[in-house]
């Protein structure tokens, strides 16, 4: 059977300040204990504008603009200045501003829950005109706007979460339910921001590749989020709530969860799935974290930084079957965290990265490049935590210096040669491991590389049902072409087998006879 | 120090004393770990937890400092904490919860 092959990959940001001051955890809980609080209103200052965002360089290789190794050349701080070219159409995606995306959240919502003040999309519509991935029926739904009053209304009543723009109020969305707790306004307002910027991910990854939607035959949502009711919290399908709005008429799915190792896991379900030609066409989508919005912004609001956690991410992957030409997910090469693995970082690293090398007589500068946690630095370094995605670099070198395949001075050149500067906004699910692949495929494909690893890891210990760690890896590697050769072998041992029944029939034939 | 954890320390920390506990810091930051350190010792100096103002006064080390690594079996500790040694700041690290255990444990 030949490996599954990933057909491409689409990236989006969403830049959301609005909602990164209404609706970020943090924010939620400082408004909570202090609604006075110093910071919220200090924050205000510092989220940035859609063309700061626009020109912060992390983003624009986050939609394939430039290449993650560009950025190692650019000083840092990024967020000051306009160091490269503020685009908001990428390769791989694209960045869509906070006004476009309330109207993403309208389009996505089949409960009549998202409401817009119908002279703000008036306002709006000759933009969403002219998106390239916004059809007339898409637009009808999106311009189907509702008097300012009656948004107003429910927002002071508390039954609905206010979508302001600034200091304007532009829509709310309301709750699905007077009592539940996970049909409120915010838990809809959080679910609908997911599921809106997934499918923005999902149609620019249909659009670039010119798949037929229709062709796609399952989805596997890889988010963190859960939607569901009170008698089932985490009830899910995101997967073909997502679908329905890009076409994927022939489609099925389901989700999976495992914190941020959950694309990962989803990414090799993917595989294993075409692998079996259960599936032909498998998305693998992941939308937006509200939640974690401004996550660190204390830490960047007191050291004077823009609030950086100002976007959603999604993404979206094809995994297909054997094309001969894109590159496979090696169906031999999964680096597991076992139940019985251990959670020290270097039995972690031992599991994921070095065991499947080892398995497979490959060495660890073998890897062209690995994908880690690659979470922006600057962003994760105010806060204490460190430049996350080098640290991750760095034991790898060390379990190569541990392998003696290098020396211990060499541990900087081999981060640099096989590393890459962090380029992803803190989504948990969204910077793990994931980022690299639309990048990775397209390395391989132009011959600069043949081999990346895909890392993703989880800290299951935050739903408090384990302390145990989670991850799950894999080697994305150039094609070795498809097994036609094999193919015609077989018609070769048919013919063959059949010439030998046909002498074995003769022959008894003859002896009966 | 997050909140839970500072909660679960001041329980043990209150019930065994500093003679009969000791609490081995994995932080891979420097300034964390101190503050992890002042946190247990002095107490939290965010003010923030349930150890704001108690200074338990435990006895507290890194595990990259020579007292811990002496006491592991030298094939678990390559096998759990060698990789890391390797990559992190040890001199910062030690010297960080060294200076809180001195200033502060009681023992």
């Amino acid at each position: 059977m030949d490996d599954a092959v990933i057909k491409g990959a689409g990236y989006i940001l969403a830049h959301v300040p609005n909602l990164t001051y209404e609706f970020g955890t943090t924010q939620v809980l400082e408004r909570l204990k202090s609604p006075e609080s110093p910071y919220l209103a200090k924050m205000k200052e510092h989220l940035r504008t859609y063309e700061q965002a626009l020109a912060y360089p992390p983003f624009q290789v986050y939609i394939g603009n430039l290449h993650p190794d560009d950025l190692a050349a650019i000083p840092r701080p990024w967020y000051e200045g306009e160091k490269v070219r503020a685009e908001r159409a990428g390769r791989y995606g694209e960045i869509v501003p906070e006004d476009e995306f309330y109207a993403w959240m309208l389009l996505v919502d089949t409960f009549d829950l998202v409401w817009l003040d119908e002279d703000f999309l008036n306002e709006l519509k000759p933009r969403l005109e002219k998106h390239p991935l916004i059809t007339p029926p898409d637009l009808k739904k999106m311009l189907n706007g509702k008097k300012a009053s009656d948004i107003r209304t429910r927002v002071e009543a508390g039954s609905a979460a206010p979508l302001y723009l600034g200091e304007r109020l532009v829509g709310c969305v309301r709750q699905a339910h007077e009592v539940d707790d996970t049909l409120k306004a915010h838990v809809m307002a959080e679910n609908m921001a997911t599921k809106a910027s997934a499918v923005l991910a999902l149609r620019h990854l249909l659009a670039q590749t010119g798949t037929d939607p229709k062709a796609i035959d399952y989805i596997i949502e890889a988010s963190e989020e859960a939607c569901g009711d009170m008698n089932q919290r985490g009830g899910g399908n995101f997967a073909k709530a997502i679908g329905e709005w890009c076409g994927c008429v022939n489609a099925t799915g389901s989700d999976t969860r495992g914190f941020c190792a959950g694309p990962a896991h989803a990414l090799i379900h993917a595989a294993a799935l075409v692998k079996a030609g259960f599936f032909k066409n498998v998305v693998v989508v992941g939308g937006g974290a509200v939640a974690k919005l401004g996550m660190n912004g204390k830490d960047h609001v007191a050291k004077g930084l823009p609030v950086l956690e100002d976007v959603l991410g999604g993404f979206a992957i094809l995994v297909s079957e054997n094309d001969g030409v894109n590159p496979v997910i090696r169906g031999d090469s999964f680096g597991r965290h076992n139940i019985g693995s251990g959670s020290s970082p270097q039995a972690v690293m031992q599991a994921l990265v070095a065991e499947p090398l080892e398995r497979l007589g490959l060495k660890l500068g073998d890897v062209d490049k690995y994908s880690v946690e690659m979470q922006i630095p600057e962003i994760t370094e105010p806060a204490g935590a460190g430049d996350v995605p080098t640290a991750n670099f760095k034991m790898i070198a060390a379990l190569a210096v541990m392998k003696k395949e290098i020396e211990r001075a060499d541990i900087p050149a081999f981060v640099a040669e096989h590393g890459m500067p962090g380029f992803a906004p803190t989504q948990g699910h969204i910077p793990s491991g994931v980022p690299f692949i639309g990048h990775a495929r397209d390395l391989i494909l132009e011959g600069k590389i043949t081999r990346a690893m895909i890392i993703g890891k989880g800290s299951l210990f935050l739903g408090r049902m384990t302390n145990l760690f989670d991850g799950i890896s894999f080697l994305v590697e150039k094609n070795p072409g498809r097994k036609e050769a094999v193919g015609a072998d077989e018609a070769a041992l048919k013919k063959l087998i059949a010439s030998a029944l046909r002498q074995v029939a003769a022959e008894l034939t003859g002896g009966e006879g | 120090m997050d909140l839970e954890n500072q909660a679960r320390i001041k329980e043990l920390g209150e019930k065994y004393g500093p003679k009969e506990l000791v609490v081995v810091l994995g932080s891979s930051d420097p300034d964390s770990a101190e503050l992890a350190a002042e946190t247990v010792t002095a107490g939290d100096p965010t003010y923030a937890g349930p150890l704001a103002g108690v200074p338990l006064g435990l006895p507290v080390y890194h595990i990259l400092e020579p007292e811990i690594k002496e006491k592991i079996d030298p094939k678990v500790y390559e096998e759990q904490v060698a990789m890391m040694e390797m990559v992190l700041d040890v001199g910062a690290l030690t010297g960080a919860v060294r200076k809180m255990r001195e200033e502060h444990s009681q023992l």
